[in-house]
């Protein structure tokens, strides 16, 4: 039973930081049919984010809420990923719409691109890139509507733009002559250590858990129930939801399709940046972190079909626990004597990387029987 | 997209042959053996990128496992090198099994003990492992971005089963070839690097012209017609599962083929020929070149990996940045790729905004009616 218990305890962790990354990546596949393969660099930014942020709080002014820096890097981490989401989405994607196979690979260009930036830019003018990307993408929707119907409303963009960057150079420096670590590029990887609070186990029915995987647990839960809220109670998620359905009527009916491919492709992105702050508790933080996790992602999307989050949630927490039944051997121990050839099976697959060659089997053959998923899109068209 | 192709005339067709064919013979004796070698890699990836053509550009098919079968032509060619040359080794198996007490050969090693097994192998395994994961995915209906998915994840899991099987592969250590005897001559030497690069040579022209063959006629007007529109093609009374099949595995055989003309150069085969940039990079070379046009793939493998040698030894970190870039703005800016916009109409249109006048073409069977006056 204990065992059983763990087991069960270790797949829900794993699947849930599966959960966490693949939701953005479902919510955006299913609106618009786009695979990003920058989702895992989003997430290493959202990983860099906590790691800034971390840094940040040590400072002697912030050094007295620091136990607190992780609930703030969770939300720093979702306006980051999301403001590289929002631009990326008006500077390529939207170019790109109709045509999924390029996006695939546009959107490969800007991992390598993400990648390579976190190497060779300090993160202390990265981070000043970002913020003047904020400004500059948002200041100029703040004004009244009076300026934003002027024929000279490009000047005013303009400006705003000069005052992004300007601030942007500002925090920059500010924070790289404040935070020597910060100020020098390096293509090391980085280690983020949770605060005090969250080391060590909790105990739950004679079973020890460790305190990180309940709290990559509670991210999760809590980033499912506010996006399902917000898809099923909010106008804009009733948009999104009506656009995944038929993008022609609702375009036809007045919704802009426009702003609500913005606005989930930053959702998407921001979801990616916060499932960054769950990874960066698990293990060191580098350029690569994300593409340990995105081909996960990938199948927990394939297996979980498109336009429902309860087919995501199942697929990840079906793969999870999975892994850990396949990986970690755990079939053995709960029935030790079981005949020579099918425990040497279970030995052979009983490695994390093993492990994966059998979960991917088990999807192939599942795609056999159900081609769309756990939940396909119910229509009638000869194309998708 | 404009359909207008120019029209070569045959006497430059015969002299770009000829000048072809020249410096291909007088390559080993021009070029340093380093930077020979180095044109072979190219030359030998050159044809995988055909083979991502042949799916991509004219099946609609974008894979990213590309590097499994190159990855497993190279094994092929390394397993028969590795255990013809183990006759002075312990138990007469290769080296490396000592490192992990293995003492007899595993039993799929055996075959490769025979030069003709293992000369089909070479491309019928990654044929047939092409044509076995494709009948299973095109049989589902799955297609577009899903089947890229699909692809990318097989190579993932083939890439975690050779990185961990020590025993059976030499795991992610992967197997040398440049020390091993291929006719009584080490494979790494000088004399069989040249010979090498003009097996290379012929074999890439000798598969551009299969690819040419391949979409000559009614079966590559059934790609096309895939590419294009295919529920159309199924609606036709042509199964388009069984087309799909045979050109995903023509482009694994082709992969098989060049993954193992790249071993015997580069001197190892390891898992890192699958992992999942490198066969991202395989279809950036196709389409730099120009998907559809056959040309375009050899010369975009050749040139992109020249670039990138000449790029990475002059500036690594920047690399990436270009390389991002390049993925970028080949799609947005030229989706047909380089050798497209040239056939197409990019450089009148080019003409065009430097103000020259452009000459306007129509169909000969519009003028012909205008003639005729049925038109206005």
């Amino acid at each position: 039973m204990e065992l059983l218990l763990d087991s069960l305890f270790n797949g829900v962790a794993i699947g849930s930081v599966l959960l966490v990354a693949a939701l953005g990546l479902a919510i955006v596949f299913g609106l618009m049919g786009v695979i990003n393969l920058a989702h895992g660099e989003l997430m290493m930014l959202g990983a860099y984010t906590t790691y800034v942020t971390q840094l940040i709080f040590k400072l002697p002014i912030l050094k007295p809420f620091y136990n607190s820096y992780i609930i703030v890097s969770i939300f720093l981490a979702f306006i980051v990923s999301g403001v590289v989401g929002i631009l990326l989405e008006k500077t390529i994607i939207r170019k790109l719409y109709g045509s999924p196979l390029e996006t695939l690979l546009a959107t490969w260009g800007v991992s390598l691109i993400l990648q390579q930036f976190v190497r060779s830019v300090p993160l202390a003018y990265g981070t000043g890139l970002v913020i003047s990307l904020l400004i500059g993408l948002f200041l100029p929707t703040t004004f009244p509507s009076k300026i934003k119907e002027s024929i000279n409303f490009k000047y005013f963009k303009f400006s705003s733009w000069i005052f992004a960057a300007l601030t942007g150079v500002l925090t920059g420096s500010v924070i790289s002559s404040s935070v020597s670590k910060l100020s020098r590029a390096s293509a090391r990887n980085v280690d983020v250590t949770a605060p005090s609070w969250m080391r060590g186990q909790v105990e739950i029915i004679g079973t020890a858990f460790p305190k990180t995987r309940l709290m990559i647990i509670v991210i999760t839960l809590i980033s499912v129930i506010a996006i399902t809220l917000f898809l099923n109670q909010s106008a804009w998620g009733m948009r999104i939801r009506a656009v995944t359905q038929n993008r022609q009527m609702s375009d036809c009916l007045g919704i802009s399709t426009e702003k609500v491919d913005i606005i989930t492709f930053g959702i998407g992105s921001g979801l990616a940046g916060v499932a960054g702050v769950a990874v960066s508790l698990l293990g060191s933080v580098g350029p690569n972190v994300g593409g340990n996790y995105i081909v996960g992602c990938f199948m927990v999307v394939v297996l979980g079909g498109v336009g429902n989050l309860l087919g995501t949630v199942l697929a990840s927490f079906g793969i999870g626990i999975m892994t850990d039944l396949i990986g970690a051997g755990r079939l053995l121990s709960i029935w030790p004597d079981m005949p020579l050839p099918l425990s040497n099976t279970i030995n052979f697959f009983a490695t994390t990387s093993m492990a994966r060659v059998m979960i991917f089997a088990l999807i192939v053959i599942f795609l056999q029987f159900k081609p769309t998923g756990l939940f396909p899109q119910k229509g009638r068209m000869v194309e998708n | 997209m404009s359909f207008s192709r120019i029209k070569f005339d045959k006497k430059i067709v015969l002299s770009f042959w000829i000048i072809l064919i020249a410096l291909i013979i007088a390559a080993p004796t021009l070029l340093p053996v380093f930077r020979l070698n180095l044109l072979g890699r190219y030359l030998s990836l050159s044809i995988v990128a055909l083979g991502v053509d042949l799916i991509w550009g004219y099946t609609g098919l974008l894979s990213l496992g590309q590097g499994i079968f190159f990855a497993l032509g190279g094994y092929c060619a390394a397993m028969y090198l590795q255990i013809t040359s183990s006759s002075e080794f312990p138990n007469n198996i290769p080296e490396f099994f000592a490192l992990y007490g293995v003492e007899k050969l595993p039993f799929f090693w055996e075959p490769f003990r025979s030069p003709v097994f293992t000369f089909f192998a070479i491309w019928i395994i990654p044929a047939l492992v092409a044509g076995l994961i494709g009948f299973l995915v095109f049989r589902n209906r799955i297609k577009g971005v899903y089947f890229s998915i699909l692809t990318q994840a097989s190579l993932l899991v083939f890439f975690n089963f050779f990185n961990g099987q020590q025993k059976l592969i030499n795991g992610t250590n992967g197997l040398k070839t440049d020390v091993t005897q291929l006719f009584g001559q080490m494979v790494g030497s000088e004399s069989m690097q040249r010979l090498f690069f003009w097996v290379t040579a012929i074999l890439v022209i000798a598969s551009w012209f299969f690819a040419k063959w391949v979409v000559k006629g009614r079966f590559g007007n059934i790609l096309i017609g895939i590419r294009d529109d295919e529920p159309r093609v199924r609606f036709t009374g042509y199964n388009p599962v069984i087309f799909k099949t045979i050109i995903f595995s023509i482009a694994g055989g082709l992969a098989g083929i060049s993954g193992a003309l790249y071993t015997v150069q580069s001197g190892i085969v390891s898992p890192q020929f699958m992992t999942v940039p490198f066969s991202i990079e395989m279809v950036i070379w196709v389409a730099v070149g120009g998907r559809g046009t056959l040309l375009g793939a050899i010369l975009g493998a050749v040139f992109i990996n020249y670039a990138k040698s000449l790029v990475s030894e002059a500036l690594p970190a920047s690399w990436m940045f270009i390389q991002g870039g390049l993925f970028i703005l080949v799609v947005t800016a030229l989706p047909e790729g380089v050798l497209g916009w040239i056939q197409g109409d990019g450089p009148r249109n080019l003409l065009q905004r430097f103000g020259l006048k452009r000459k306007i073409e129509t169909y000969p069977s519009l003028e012909v009616n205008n003639k005729e006056g049925n038109n206005e």
